[in-house]
């Protein structure tokens, strides 16, 4: 019987939009965009130019200090354009896809045959090993590292989050295959919730199956691997998303690199809320064609509500799109007197408001912050969102005023900014948490390199 | 409301940098956020926000204090009139519309004082408003006798914004509670208008309410009295119901109590400070009790004074209390205890509640130095384990 954990402290946010449990498949399009900043913590460096044909797995970009760790393409066809921001900075490596997609070959393997460093040489050489993260930082990791444990968080629990026991459906098998590929480089660490019951978490191989009984973020992987073998300076742990386990799974089993992922599409801007296949640099104009309910005062989401990135058409999936999520933008909503009206329509974990009365009604949130920045006011408020034993609201502060030490002794290389999203969504002195949590983790990344 | 909102709209370049009310920006700003939620959405991190927010969560003090404040209009009355002897002949409009009358005029001597301060600061400081004084404006005429003339309670307001709030940073980095330094400033530089047995009954009529009452009448507050080792005339039902001289809203434990449960069940006050402040405050007044050092039983040491209301409104007080759990049991425990202390082992001061919530103020931060070394010191501990 697997492991189980409580946790009492966290929140579930209902949203109105929550994906269906219907697919459909974003066929072929003429044009994908990878985009490298997707990838947490890697300096891009190109391998390709413009005009340069590439395979399904060839690299299109590498990390400049780590120029081993390569990253696949999705798609074989022509290097179409690279799109460049300030300071040359590539934001995007845009590809025109042949109509019959080629594939690398990278031969099959037999992953319980292969030894720790077989795995990683299989996984850098398919371009695939940029998937996974770390911690302390939160960040993409390198081929140097050495984890003491490998976590998997197969459980998804913020708001309107892709349901990974879908995704699974049809890729057991290279999700099997991939988790003991990861259980040859380091014990493996797999998370469920208590209400996932999918064969293939509950009994799979190779790795230790903890169960996470909690509100949100129990999913977090950040949260998982503080229960468990919490990370003191020095040591390293990978996380890595399921779905990337799957895609190493794949790798193995069929020697070519698939990066084609389930996304969940959710928010009460969403026209019907359902899951979408499409490979990592499908343009969003292509998957959300006829998708939305509105284009102006809209919130496009690379990702779920708490932990996404504001995006926009433009975008294409990448690293973090388990979801798009679109919800209204609320800039012209000019509500009035919100400090003291009942507000019913309202989400609020505060007693003031009415919504703790309805602990199952779905809300349409907008995107305002709904109050103005203040000094840290109330106490208690993170750590109430925070199942960690970590005082959340004192190493905010030893960030802000860029105290390393104290960030150091209260556990900053345990964190990563999502474990904050709670936080900052409860949060009355409306602080930006998960950006001050990523300034602090820059500032001690840049100071230990 | 369109209309409202095209207004505002209309107006508001005026007020922005290089417009011609540039110097009222931070009036306009308050004017606004208080009138419309501000329509800002978010850049980064999360991209849906809980509804709270300081100004609903300071509304919520100040309707929890309202009870005590209506009470206080109504005592102020009932304490003139019983003095003069008219009790019988007053309604109860008479008794509330004199108490109004009386209480009125600091309120709005608070605000305007206190929120002048504000809103110039804001302005010279280029901030927003922040909405702390709104809860502060309220509770300092709560805490003072009914007779503390206009101009020292305007010296006072003045002085706790600026010395103990502002110069700290403002609502947030304030290490005293700013309505009690308001009271020890007027405690220690005016002691004769805040103690004593003359203040604490309004002695002239207003507009033809309540009665003058004679130059030498006194009536001290019952722990003054009991301070003095005189016997205290008022039933306990008096003592819970709040019809006692005493400042203006500390005297009736029933109003305090709605104000509690209104603090409580919206949780911006920690249940855990106010509990632990009672806890000590018993756990005191039973052993002193039992050591024959005061003559009172340890409900009537709760129910007199200022325990309730500081132990309500001002200990709770989350930017100047302890902000970790453990930390909130302590000093919340360290209040109680020391106010029964200062008011049994102290001669000089029938009451001690103000002074143990001000030292409790300076030991906050050591206490929660203290907790969160608790947990660096497990973390430290797991790294040298791992190491060896």
């Amino acid at each position: 019987m697997a492991n189980v954990i409580k946790l009492r402290k966290g929140l579930n946010i209902h949203l109105k939009g929550t994906a269906a449990q219907t697919k459909r498949v974003v066929g072929a399009c003429a044009e994908y965009v990878v985009r490298p900043d997707t990838f947490e913590g890697v300096v891009p460096k190109l391998v390709v130019h413009e005009g340069d044909r590439v395979d399904v797995g060839d690299a299109l970009f590498v990390d400049k200090n780590f120029p081993e760790v390569r990253f696949a393409s999705p798609v074989s066809g022509t290097v179409k354009a690279v799109e460049r921001g300030e300071r040359r900075k590539i934001l995007g490596i845009r590809l025109q896809a042949d109509e019959v997609q080629k594939y690398h070959d990278f031969g099959r393997r037999d992953v319980s045959s292969l030894s720790a460093d077989g795995v990683k040489n299989a996984l850098l050489e398919a371009g695939l090993f940029g998937y996974i993260y770390q911690l302390p930082y939160a960040v993409s990791t390198n081929p140097q590292t050495m984890p003491k444990a490998i976590f998997v968080s197969a459980l998804r629990d913020m708001p309107l989050a892709n349901d990974f026991e879908y995704e699974l459906q049809g890729n057991e098998r290279d999700f099997q295959t991939g988790l003991t590929a990861l259980s040859k480089m380091a014990t493996t660490y797999l998370g469920i919730g208590k209400n996932q019951k999918a064969d293939a978490l509950v009994n799979a191989k190779d790795v230790e199956v903890t169960v996470y009984d909690g509100p949100c973020p129990a999913g977090n992987v950040g949260v998982q691997v503080n229960h468990i073998s919490p990370v003191n300076k020095g040591e390293v742990v990978w996380t890595v998303d399921p779905t990337f386990v799957i895609f190493f799974g794949r790798l193995f089993n069929t020697g070519k690199v698939n990066l084609l992922r389930t996304i969940a599409l959710g928010g009460s801007a969403m026209a019907s809320p359902m899951y979408v296949d499409a490979l990592i640099g499908t343009p969003f104009s292509v998957i959300l064609k006829d998708a939305l309910t509105r284009q102006e005062d809209l919130r496009l989401i690379n990702g779920n509500p708490l932990t996404g990135t504001k995006s926009c058409l433009e975008d294409s999936v990448g690293v973090k799109t388990s979801e798009i999520t679109a919800i209204p933008e609320g800039a012209d909503a000019n509500e009035m007197f919100g400090w003291i009206m009942p507000r019913t329509n309202h989400f609020s974990t505060s007693r003031s408001y009415f919504s703790w009365l309805m602990a199952k009604k779905a809300y349409d949130l907008d995107a305002r912050v709904k109050g103005g920045e203040r000094h840290i006011i109330m106490s208690g408020e993170y750590d109430s969102v925070l199942p960690m034993d970590i005082y959340g609201e004192f190493l905010i502060k030893a960030i802000i005023v860029g105290d390393i030490d104290k960030m150091e002794q209260l556990g900053i290389y345990e964190v990563s900014p999502e474990d904050f999203a709670l936080a900052e969504f409860v949060d009355s002195s409306k602080l930006e948490l998960q950006r001050i949590v990523r300034q602090g983790l820059n500032m001690l990344r840049k100071e230990n390199a | 409301m369109k209309a409202l909102r095209q207004y505002l709209d209309k107006i508001k370049p005026k007020f922005e940098p290089g417009g011609k009310l540039h110097a009222f920006q931070s009036i306009f700003d308050g004017l606004e956020t208080f009138l419309y939620v501000p329509n800002t959405t978010s850049k980064v991190g999360t991209h849906i926000h809980d509804s709270i927010d300081s100004k609903r969560i300071m509304s919520m003090v100040v309707i929890a204090a309202l009870p005590a404040l209506l009470f206080g209009m109504y005592n102020v009355g009932y304490q003139n009139y019983a003095a003069a002897g008219h009790l019988a002949d007053a309604s109860f409009f008479d008794l509330f519309f004199f108490g109004f009358l009386a209480v009125l005029p600091k309120v709005v001597v608070s605000y305007a004082v206190g929120l002048g301060i504000e809103f110039a600061w804001a302005q010279w400081k280029h901030e927003e408003i922040q909405e702390g004084f709104l809860v502060t404006g309220i509770l300092i005429p709560l805490i003072i006798p009914v007779n503390c003339p206009l101009w020292i309670l305007m010296l006072a307001v003045a002085f706790s914004v600026v010395i103990c709030k502002e110069i700290f940073g403002g609502t947030g980095m304030n290490i005293f509670n700013v309505a009690l330094c308001a009271r020890a400033f007027l405690f220690f530089s005016y002691p004769s208008k805040m103690t004593g047995d003359t203040v604490w009954v309004a002695s002239n009529s207003i507009l033809g309410f309540g009665y003058d009452l004679p130059d030498g009448f006194t009536a001290a507050t019952p722990l003054g009295e009991i301070g003095v080792g005189a016997n205290v005339p008022y039933s306990l039902s008096d003592m819970i119901t709040g019809f006692i001289p005493g400042s203006i809203g500390e005297t009736s434990v029933i109003a305090i109590g709605i104000g509690a449960i209104i603090l409580l069940w919206t949780g911006i006050a920690s249940w855990r400070t106010m509990g632990s402040v009672f806890g000590g405050g018993i756990l005191m007044a039973l052993l002193f009790k039992h050591l024959g050092m005061t003559s009172i039983d340890w409900y009537e040491h709760i129910v007199l004074g200022g325990f309730c209301f500081g132990a309500v409104f001002m200990a709770t007080d989350p930017v100047t209390s302890a902000r970790t759990h453990t930390g909130q049991w302590i000093y919340g425990f360290l209040i109680g205890a020391m106010a029964l202390i200062i008011r049994v082992m102290n001669p000089g001061y029938p009451e001690g509640m103000m002074l143990a919530i001000l030292f409790a103020n300076m030991f906050a931060p050591l206490i929660d130095y203290y907790v969160v070394q608790a947990n660096i010191s497990k973390r430290m501990k797991r790294l040298t384990k791992n190491n060896k």
